[in-house]
């Protein structure tokens, strides 16, 4: 899987109260929460995102809340995939868990900037930056959430599971 | 090599002798627990799952509380779809308004979670009930839906942060200054997918209210739980609201830690965490002239009745200053009743205080207390993010129910001891 894009960066401990605000979780409906996505840190981001686009961060990417509207928020504007240092724990589940694919990699984190046009190759972890011409290795994801990402998700995983009998 | 007190109970629920850091395991559930703004989402994935009931009705629990009583259509839609998908499946502990409290107050209240139980919840607070001796863990909706379909869940076994507590806490010093001050010390993200095991001579002198406090922030330090040993304190906590079944786990003599910190309580001041980090923290003695605009007591953290107590302790005899609001919500029904037959409500309303049915409320700038562009609260809630209790341009102060009841008789950041 190969997503290719331009970069909306940002800095440390981008939370999940920023990502998508408490006063919009009155709804769960994915176009109606990407309305609202990143507004707290970035107001212009909903009009200016397109698909397939990217964004990078820094550290602890996600933290705060458990909302899974914040990964659906990041998905439905229209972002391919999150690339951080590193990421806050259950933002990294629900990602996986709702089909957003993530990387950690430090290296890809401190040197794309805003507007940069990146490709990342998921099956090898390869993130090229494509304006500086430059070439990042993301850490391998583990086994496991290869799994679930092939899978397209954590339910389709039970799911198919299930139909083979496990 | 040993294993922690968390690997132990993983290792247990997973089946199988020993886990060690790193592993993937799937692991039995004693309780999933989900409330008003996640279950919505879960239970849209688990219809896609095909499965006929919840795989348990006494281990599932819905509670409505962050934007209950119902604030707008909106919310009431999504808590009309709660208590459908709870009658539909007949789940036992789905909590009403009337008989409900914020969850993770009211979970370990309502003896539904014990020590050495697996808990996931879809809410980042769950931590909580690591105050018990149980592994529990935030988790999101997909997860939920997962867990309430197969009672199970999968891990990674974490590796581990060992705080050794020594010593006596100073008068007005809670369990919520010293999780502060281990924010401060350790960062956001200090404790990153770790667990965070509490042990050491000092947790007798931790009441089990200053410990669910500080289980609850281990997620503001990046942890995937906080854990207490477990002592004659829980065992009597338990005893006293649970029937279940527990089990007391123990870490190893070599269990292995990432980290160890000592930690003398008896040197904590009282904390404050500034604008808009919880690990933004200050003693009391370093905070400076800070005006305040909302005086917010309450939620998972602290809305317990020990906290009102200390908060109606300071208040007694007291008027909140001039121009502040000050904001009450007990954290259960129980609580608000038991907070009325002591008199604490009489002082707070005497005060001038608000005293709110329990809800999460202001805490997540839901309802009941929002913020102003420009205005500022010291609230005992856990999060001061940006935007996190209403305007973007608003801030959030971070303390135990002490200082922020003297505070609310000042109008701005106090030590309790200046004005009790
Ligand atoms: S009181 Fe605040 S932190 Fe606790 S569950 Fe409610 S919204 Fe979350």
């Amino acid at each position: 899987m190969i997503k290719s894009g331009k970069v909306f960066k940002y800095g440390d401990n981008i939370d999940t109260d920023v990502i998508i605000p408490a006063r919009y979780l009155s709804t769960s409906v994915p176009k109606e929460l990407a309305k609202y996505c990143m507004q707290d840190i970035d107001e212009t981001f909903s009009e200016r995102v397109t698909d397939g686009d990217i964004i990078v961060a820094d550290k602890n990417f996600g933290c705060g809340s458990s909302r899974e509207h914040a990964p659906i928020a990041i998905k439905a504007s229209g972002i391919s995939c999150v690339i951080a240092s590193t990421f806050a724990r259950i933002f990294y589940r629900n990602a996986f868990n709702i089909g957003l694919p993530i990387l950690e990699c430090d290296e890809a984190a401190k040197n794309i900037k805003d507007g940069d046009q990146i490709e990342v190759d998921f099956n090898t972890g390869r993130i090229v930056n494509i304006t500086k011409d430059q070439t990042y290795q993301a850490s391998p994801l583990p086994p496991f959430m290869q799994e679930i990402i092939a899978a397209d998700g954590l339910i389709n995983y039970i799911n198919k599971s299930k139909n083979k009998g496990e | 090599m040993g294993m922690t007190m968390t690997q132990k109970i993983l290792a247990a629920h997973a089946g199988v002798d020993h886990v060690k850091a790193g592993d993937f395991i799937q692991a039995n559930l004693d309780l999933v627990l989900g409330n008003d703004i996640t279950t919505p989402v879960a239970i849209k994935e688990f219809n896609k799952m095909g499965v006929e009931g919840v795989f348990h009705k006494k281990k599932v629990a819905l509670v409505p509380d962050h934007f209950t009583p119902n604030k707008d259509i909106k919310a009431a839609e999504q808590c009309k779809m709660v208590r459908e998908f709870a009658y539909e499946k007949d789940i036992e502990n789905y909590f009403e308004i009337g008989e409900m409290g914020i969850e993770h107050a009211l979970l370990p209240e309502k003896g539904l979670v014990v020590c050495g139980d697996v808990v996931i919840g879809a809410d980042s607070h769950t931590c909580t009930y690591g105050a018990l001796g149980a592994f529990s863990t935030g988790i999101g909706s997909t997860d939920m839906a997962a867990g309430m379909a197969t009672g199970k869940c999968w891990f990674r076994v974490p590796t581990a942060i060992k705080f050794e507590l020594k010593g006596k806490p100073q008068k007005w010093v809670s369990g919520k200054d010293i999780i502060l001050h281990i924010i401060g010390m350790i960062g956001v993200d200090g404790a990153r997918y770790q667990s965070m095991e509490f042990m050491g001579d000092g947790i007798k002198n931790l009441s089990m209210d200053d410990r669910f406090a500080m289980a609850n922030m281990a997620i503001e330090a990046g942890g995937k739980n906080g854990i207490f040993i477990v002592d004659d304190v829980t065992l009597d906590y338990v005893k006293n609201h649970s029937t279940k079944k527990y089990k007391v786990y123990t870490p190893d003599e070599d269990a292995e830690y990432e980290k160890v910190y000592e930690i003398d309580l008896s040197t904590i001041r009282p904390t404050v965490a500034f604008p808009h980090l919880p690990e933004n923290t200050r003693t009391i003695d370093e905070v400076g002239d800070v005006k305040i605009d909302q005086v917010v007591i309450g939620s998972c953290t602290n809305g317990r009745i020990e906290d009102l107590r200390v908060a109606a302790k300071i208040l007694e005899g007291k008027k909140v200053a001039k121009g502040i609001r000050m904001i009450v919500f007990p954290a259960t029904q129980k609580i608000y009743l038991q907070a009325m037959k002591e008199g604490l409500m009489e002082t707070f309303i005497t005060a001038g205080a608000v005293v709110s049915t329990p809800t999460c409320g202001p805490c997540l700038g839901g309802h009941m207390g929002i913020l102003a562009k420009g205005e500022r609260a010291i609230a005992t809630t856990n999060r001061n993010f940006v935007g996190r209790m209403g305007h973007v341009e608003s801030e959030v102060y971070l303390s135990s129910p002490a200082v922020a009841a003297a505070s609310a008789v000042t109008g701005k950041i106090t030590n309790p001891e200046d004005v009790a």
